[in-house]
């Protein structure tokens, strides 16, 4: 029988609010990566496809540990939102976010990159010819054309911020309610040996990505999102 | 028909279009300065690689020139020394390109639509009703592009492009992609296009029938360079042109259906200087008619021939005698009261007959091909 308890509930509640802030600043940051990505024959194009590209090679604790170095009191983004009046980002919810967004990064640029540059070049050369400026060509041709590569980005930007455990806590910590997520609060109770609790958990999140990539690969017209 | 253009409307005076691009990728270099007309449909015909694809999109702002300078009647709409360039999108052109690249994402009225809401009210003079009118796709408004054929998908495109009421309208081998039959669906209704809208066309092919049909004005393309221009009959009967071109030598004759004659099932085409009998055609007599008469179906005599089987024969005068593309062969350019003719015949025939520049001859027909 699934035992959970208020703490678990609560990082539950966490976890979903947390890869839901980050799936959304992450379409919003993304898409104008992936569109110059698609497009741009700048010699940048490597250099910048690489760093985005990080995250899927780099241990967790690595990134974790450069984030929480520049976003502490001496890096340099922990000195610019001290200036700002912000604090530390370290051990807060919106230091999590931000670690989040660098860690699932590549899972939204990589299918959205991977949608634009499948429009190619006559579709946009089309809505030019029928009086569209760039920005309009942008949302009435290019969006609704790339739809599916958006709905492939969301899920999987949405489930590899769901399954972040290392990052977190390098940069969260375990603080109830505030930076315990889903995984973490899976570690605990296992160091606890309360397996119980662990194993409703750790069930609701298999079933959980089962279930996102059996829509992710059962979608008409799917493809290899990489 | 209802059109949106018709004859109250005072009609515009011809702007010219003036287009001078040089262009260059290794391997390749387009160099062009070009007068051409704003009216009627201008053909810029060459084989593919010769650079008429490329200047049509500079024309239309989606190439751009290592030089570059492009006039529309007193607009200037790029010149590159003064840094101007109008963005395609305020271009008032309308481009149907080899494929007809329609959005995949929107149904057929939608694609029409697309442009033509973009287009300021007052400036709309070609209806939607009416593009869709002239290319027959009404029925077709409700569908998704992925269910059309070739044909009407292409014919969307031209209806798309129309209904942003272009002052110029560029097309892109709009037929290359076509098989024969879905091109015989769609040349009527570019020549409605032509008959009925006020609207310049270049169109850029390398079909040599869809040009003869088609175009009232040629520019012949070599290799990035201009060889040749002016109107089509006059410049299909030239003799200097590159062999690329005089392989295929032969002239378009425009024509008017005399009588037809039942017994024998056969139609008189009537134009100046004479007529020719051709199989039973069904438009009626009045209709305008092009055709094309290869060179080499054109053979000389010095009399007329009688007891032969070849109906169609011409009087007329030698003008020019020229070089064919083999060492056997002389290209005669003759002038059939107002209509000219070119013939390809031998080296050694042209000396037997005694052909010279002046000289009074019979053309015989053996062939011709009717256009539409």
């Amino acid at each position: 029988m699934i035992h959970l308890d208020s703490v678990d509930l609560a990082a539950i509640w966490l976890t979903l609010k947390l890869a839901t802030v980050t799936t959304a600043l992450l379409l919003a940051i993304g898409t104008p990566i992936a569109w110059w990505l698609a497009r741009t024959r700048s010699r940048l194009k490597g250099p910048i496809g690489a760093v985005v590209a990080l995250p899927l090679v780099l241990p967790p604790t690595v990134l974790g540990f450069y984030l929480l170095v520049a976003m502490g009191p001496n890096g340099f983004v922990g000195q610019f939102t001290q200036a700002l009046g912000l604090g530390t980002l370290p051990f807060t919810f919106a230091g999590l976010v931000v670690a989040s967004v660098f860690y699932s990064m590549p899972f939204v640029v990589q299918p959205l990159q991977n949608a634009f540059e499948a429009i190619g070049e006559r579709p946009l050369e089309a809505a030019a010819t029928l009086r569209a400026g760039p920005w309009d060509t942008f949302f009435s041709v290019v969006l609704p054309l790339a739809r599916p590569g958006f709905v492939t980005a969301s899920i999987l930007g949405f489930a590899h911020t769901v399954g972040e455990f290392g990052v977190v806590l390098m940069i969260g910590g375990n603080i109830p309610g505030k930076t315990r997520v889903v995984s973490v609060q899976i570690y605990d109770h296992v160091e606890a040996m309360e397996y119980a609790q662990a194993h409703g958990l750790a069930g609701g999140m298999l079933v959980f990505s089962f279930l996102v990539l059996l829509v992710l690969y059962s979608r008409k017209g799917a493809r290899a999102w990489k | 028909m209802e059109m949106s253009v018709s004859g109250a409307v005072p009609v515009a005076p011809a702007r010219r279009i003036a287009a001078r691009f040089r262009v260059s990728w290794p391997g390749f270099t387009l160099d062009v300065d070009l007068d051409l007309p704003g009216r009627g449909v201008t053909a810029l015909f060459g084989h593919s690689g010769s650079g008429k694809t490329t200047l049509l999109r500079c024309i239309a702002g989606l190439q751009r020139g290592d030089e570059a300078r492009l006039a529309f009647g007193d607009e200037t709409w790029e010149d590159r020394r003064r840094g101007v360039f109008v963005p395609t999108h305020r271009r008032p052109i309308g481009y149907v390109f080899q494929e007809a690249s329609l959005f995949a994402h929107l149904s057929v009225a939608d694609n029409l639509a697309y442009g033509q809401k973009r287009v300021a009210p007052a400036e709309r003079r070609v209806s939607l009703a009416a593009a869709v009118e002239l290319l027959g796709i009404g029925p077709l408004l409700g569908r998704m592009p992925e269910s059309l054929s070739g044909g009407e998908r292409q014919r969307v495109g031209i209806a798309r492009a129309l209904a942003t009421s272009p002052r110029l309208l560029l097309m892109d081998e709009p037929l290359a992609a076509l098989d024969l039959k879905r091109k015989g669906e769609i040349l009527p209704y570019l020549e409605r296009l032509h008959d009925e809208l006020d609207i310049p066309v270049l169109y850029v092919s390398h079909a040599p029938d869809e040009v003869a049909r088609l175009a009232d004005h040629v520019v012949l393309f070599d290799a990035g360079r201009v060889v040749a221009q002016g109107g089509l009959m006059e410049t299909l009967a030239r003799l200097d042109l590159p062999t690329a071109f005089t392989e295929d030598a032969g002239v378009v004759i425009e024509a008017v259906v005399g009588e037809h004659d039942e017994a024998y099932h056969l139609t008189r085409l009537d134009f100046p200087g004479g007529h020719v009998l051709v199989a039973r055609r069904p438009e009626a007599p009045g209709h305008r008619l092009r055709f094309r008469v290869h060179a080499r179906d054109v053979s000389l005599a010095t009399t007329r021939i009688e007891g032969s089987s070849i109906t169609n024969l011409l009087p007329a005068t030698v003008r020019e005698v020229a070089a064919a593309d083999t060492p056997a062969h002389v290209l005669v350019r003759l002038d059939a009261g107002g209509t000219p003719l070119v013939a390809r015949i031998t080296r050694r025939s042209c000396d037997q007959l005694g052909v010279a520049v002046g000289r009074p001859m019979w053309g015989q027909i053996k062939a011709v091909a009717l256009l539409g």
